[in-house]
């Protein structure tokens, strides 16, 4: 195969595989829902698709739906729906909007959404305890919540043989076998460890390629945008966890990702400046947004959102399969631990990345659905730019109500901080 | 320096009923907390605590001042900067009290009960020189892990205190402060058997006032007050008027003006609430037997209240929520939340929805601790009760 075969082979093989699993997945989901076969809700933060798969359980992540809404611009239907119920406009929309698909008897633009035999959640956001509360009320099936207990203090993550990690290790096995025998109780299948640790063998590689693709972006020019094409990677990572089709498509966007830095294959547009971006996507105008940036030659090449709506696959972390329960158990305390550092700690990584990925600026977008992810970033952002100097940009608006999203005023500002930063360097370059 | 040694709210000592109840209203209205102050003054320690739940035993054992950190209807001139829109206030007023030295601390602990809150322990971190830890109280009670992994918790808590008050904490002084605490608690139930059953005999502020109090003061201080003031109140020879009962629910982190619950009070029998629950968390007596911590573990998961922040299978809130107003004969509820407040604008479609559903009149509303203008929530609350008075 000559370069240019190759190339063409490659260069966008992981979007487009990707999207042609995303319509596999939701053909599967709406499958389930027009047999009334089993599916279970679980979130990006700690899905426990390595249990769920296990049991043939297939995964309906109801964030992914509600962002699906937003995407393709009808979610103020579902959101106007939901108000309508009863649901105050300051509540999270990706709540609003599943609560309007569930109204609708699971009516969702890529496809029927299934109720759920089983809701399996973690606590690194509280709303997806009050969520799943309101499908508990609505079809009285069992929410299981695996609670994963955070890091106490700034920079005070406890590790293997610390009695405090040991603690929180043992509370996460004990609720992580709690959820293998209500599974057995709710498929009627039994616990098959064999299948488990083939299903942690898919993982493994896919947390291993996820670090491995984060890193390969500190390229120059970077290969992938990680808030555009990322969401794609993000959207197969978080719904084929633990499944061969997943593993093999990470391995491949790999192979993708090593030819492209390999080659200098950059992005379609010239790379002025490289932006780490914080929070959540503006879903609502999608591509618009991310053109307010590539307008002027900025590129995302990582993000926080990349880190905690991974649920932490970041770390890379790789179970032991000679003990498999037990390091599920450790995997997820530490993944979805980082998860939440990246959210509530994020400056120590973002120092980080700042250096690793050559960073001209940081764009700080806090969205009035979520507070687990925006209530901090003021703040964080003053100590931020205290500590490193790098400039950065404070918007804010929402992933899903376009209420709040007002694009002129957004433009105003990213075209100021733009000008700011050319300016920036222009007057290095004068004094270089 | 033992907590018994410092009392720090005297201005309530021999005066009447009346103007004692007066003196702690003063107290809990003003933004100065000036017992925490005189606290520091007298050398001592203190450990604030954010809403909901804190096993203040611990801190107490240690000789230190547990302080209910929550908020307080100030201006977060400081504190403002620090967070973005779309926020509760609770959590900026807060942050007020610490950038503005008006509450000096040694240790902040808050706890993740929301996504709001959970932000909070790292913004303080940033900002102050004192340690500021997450409590991970169990958001799984139901799991048969759960006790251990909080005993556990409640261990490294102890740890912290010993650490930051520079005194080791025996199990001994665990059970001497969770006797303390029976009693408190054992005075705080009885001022609201008083609410339910002889709501006439006690103001909605005085009782709120009194209740406010337990987490501004030295229990041992608190005690003595319900101690005396309470079979004061029941001497009272207030006659019974034909007012609606309503039970006052969506106060389990911030706090209503304390004029909103006056006007409650004037227009209604408040025979009970959710005003800060965490100070009626556990609902009986903790056990002075045995290991100290595993019992508190134990309460905090068994014997316990109910709160949108919690979510046990054993306590749907809307079960709780009606088995309250049946305790409480209650006519009507009150469903409040704080502005921004997302479990509670949750929980209200869920009670709603509940109470529809059973056919129990409720008022919806929304407040901020930094109101101060009532007379449109006056005319609605009148309506609304009007309408069952003459139903």
């Amino acid at each position: 195969m000559t370069t240019t075969d190759a190339t063409h082979d490659l260069v966008g093989r992981g979007n487009r595989e990707g999207a042609a699993l995303f319509r596999d997945w939701f053909a599967e989901i709406d499958e389930t829902a027009r047999t009334g076969g089993q599916s279970a809700y679980v979130f990006v933060m700690g899905s426990l698709n390595e249990i769920l798969k296990t049991f043939d359980l297939p995964v309906i992540f109801p964030e992914i739906n509600s962002l699906q809404t937003a995407v393709r611009r009808v979610a103020h239907e579902y959101l106007e729906e939901a108000e309508d119920h009863g649901y105050s406009p300051d509540v999270c929309g990706y709540v609003k909007a599943d609560v309007g698909t569930q109204l609708r008897g699971g009516e969702h633009p890529m496809g029927q959404i299934p109720q759920p035999s089983l809701s399996v959640l973690t606590n690194a956001c509280n709303t997806y305890i009050k969520w799943a509360e309101i499908w508990e009320r609505m079809y009285e099936t069992p929410t299981f919540t695996i609670d994963i207990p955070g890091t106490r203090e700034a920079g005070g993550q406890t590790w293997q043989g610390n009695s405090d990690f040991e603690a929180d290790r043992k509370y996460v096995e004990t609720q992580v076998r709690e959820l293998i025998t209500l599974c057995e109780e709710i498929t009627g299948k039994k616990f098959d460890i064999d299948k488990f640790r083939q299903v942690l063998t898919y993982t493994n590689t896919m947390s291993r390629s996820w670090k491995q693709l984060l890193d390969l972006n500190k390229s120059k020019p970077s290969l992938f945008n990680a808030l555009t094409d990322a969401t794609i990677y993000l959207g197969v990572a978080n719904g084929f966890r633990g499944t061969e089709a997943g593993a093999g498509y990470f391995e491949r966007l790999v192979e993708e990702m090593e030819y492209k830095a390999a080659h200098g294959i950059g992005q379609t547009i010239e790379e002025e400046y490289r932006l780490l971006f914080v929070g959540v996507p503006c879903y609502p105008i999608f591509r618009r947004f991310n053109e307010l940036f590539t307008d002027w030659g900025g590129q995302f090449v990582n993000s926080t959102y990349l880190w905690f709506a991974s649920g932490g696959s970041n770390r890379g972390f790789e179970y032991d399969l000679t003990d498999p329960v037990a390091s599920l158990a450790e995997g997820v305390l530490i993944s979805v631990r980082d998860a939440m550092d990246a959210m509530f700690h994020q400056n120590e990584v973002l120092v980080g990345m700042s250096e690793d990925f050559d960073i001209d600026g940081v764009i700080y977008h806090p969205i009035k659905s979520c507070r687990t992810v925006s209530t901090g970033l003021a703040d964080g952002r003053r100590h931020f730019s205290e500590e490193t100097g790098i400039p950065s940009l404070f918007i804010e608006s929402d992933m899903m109500d376009r209420r709040v999203v007002s694009e002129a005023q957004m433009k105003n500002r990213i075209d100021a901080f733009f000008e700011g930063l050319a300016s920036r360097r222009l007057a290095a370059g004068v004094q270089g | 320096m033992t907590l018994t040694a410092t009392t720090v709210f005297e201005e309530w000592r021999g005066k009447s009923l009346d103007d004692a109840l007066l003196e702690c209203r003063d107290q809990v209205e003003a933004a100065e907390f000036d017992t925490v102050r005189r606290w520091r003054e007298a050398g001592g320690k203190v450990v604030g605590h954010f809403q909901v739940y804190f096993p203040e035993e611990i801190v107490h054992a240690a000789g230190m001042l547990p302080f209910k950190v929550r908020g307080a209807p100030v201006e977060p001139n400081k504190a403002d900067s620090h967070f973005g829109s779309y926020l509760c206030s609770i959590l900026k007023t807060s942050l007020e009290l610490a950038l503005s030295d008006v509450v000096e601390m040694e240790m902040f602990v808050s706890h993740p009960i929301c996504d709001a809150a959970r932000n909070l322990a790292a913004i303080w971190g940033r900002n102050v020189d004192y340690p500021c830890q997450i409590l991970y109280l169990p958001q799984n009670p139901n799991s048969a892990g759960s006790i251990e992994y909080l005993r556990h918790e409640y261990d490294r808590m102890r740890r912290m205190a010993e650490e930051v008050s520079g005194r080791e904490i025996t199990d001994d002084d665990l059970r001497n402060s969770i006797d303390v605490f029976n009693e408190n608690r054992r005075l705080l139930r009885e001022l609201y058997d008083i609410k339910r059953e002889t709501p006439w005999l006690i103001a909605a502020e005085d009782a709120y006032a009194l209740l406010s109090l337990a987490g501004m003061i030295p229990r041992e201080e608190h005690n003595e007050l319900l101690s005396e003031l309470l079979p004061k109140i029941r001497e009272r020879t207030a006659k019974q008027e034909d007012r609606v009962r309503i039970v006052f629910e969506g106060a389990f982190c911030e706090q209503p003006p304390f004029d909103l619950v006056r006007m409650l009070g004037r227009t209604s029998y408040v025979v009970d609430d959710d005003f800060h629950i965490g100070m009626r968390w556990v609902t009986q007596d903790v056990s002075t037997e045995g290991d100290p911590l595993w019992n508190l573990a134990e309460a905090y998961t068994e014997y316990s209240s109910y709160s949108p922040v919690q979510h046990d299978t054993r306590k749907p809130k809307e079960d709780m929520l009606k088995a309250r107003m049946a305790e409480a004969k209650a006519d009507a509820a009150i469903l409040a939340a704080a502005k921004m407040c997302e479990p509670g604008l949750e929980e209200q479609v869920t009670y709603t929805h509940a109470l529809d559903e059973a056919g129990i009149a409720y008022f919806v509303s929304e407040f901020e601790e930094n109101m101060t203008s009532f007379e449109q929530l006056e005319m609605q609350v009148e309506t609304f009760i009007e309408n069952l008075l003459f139903a």
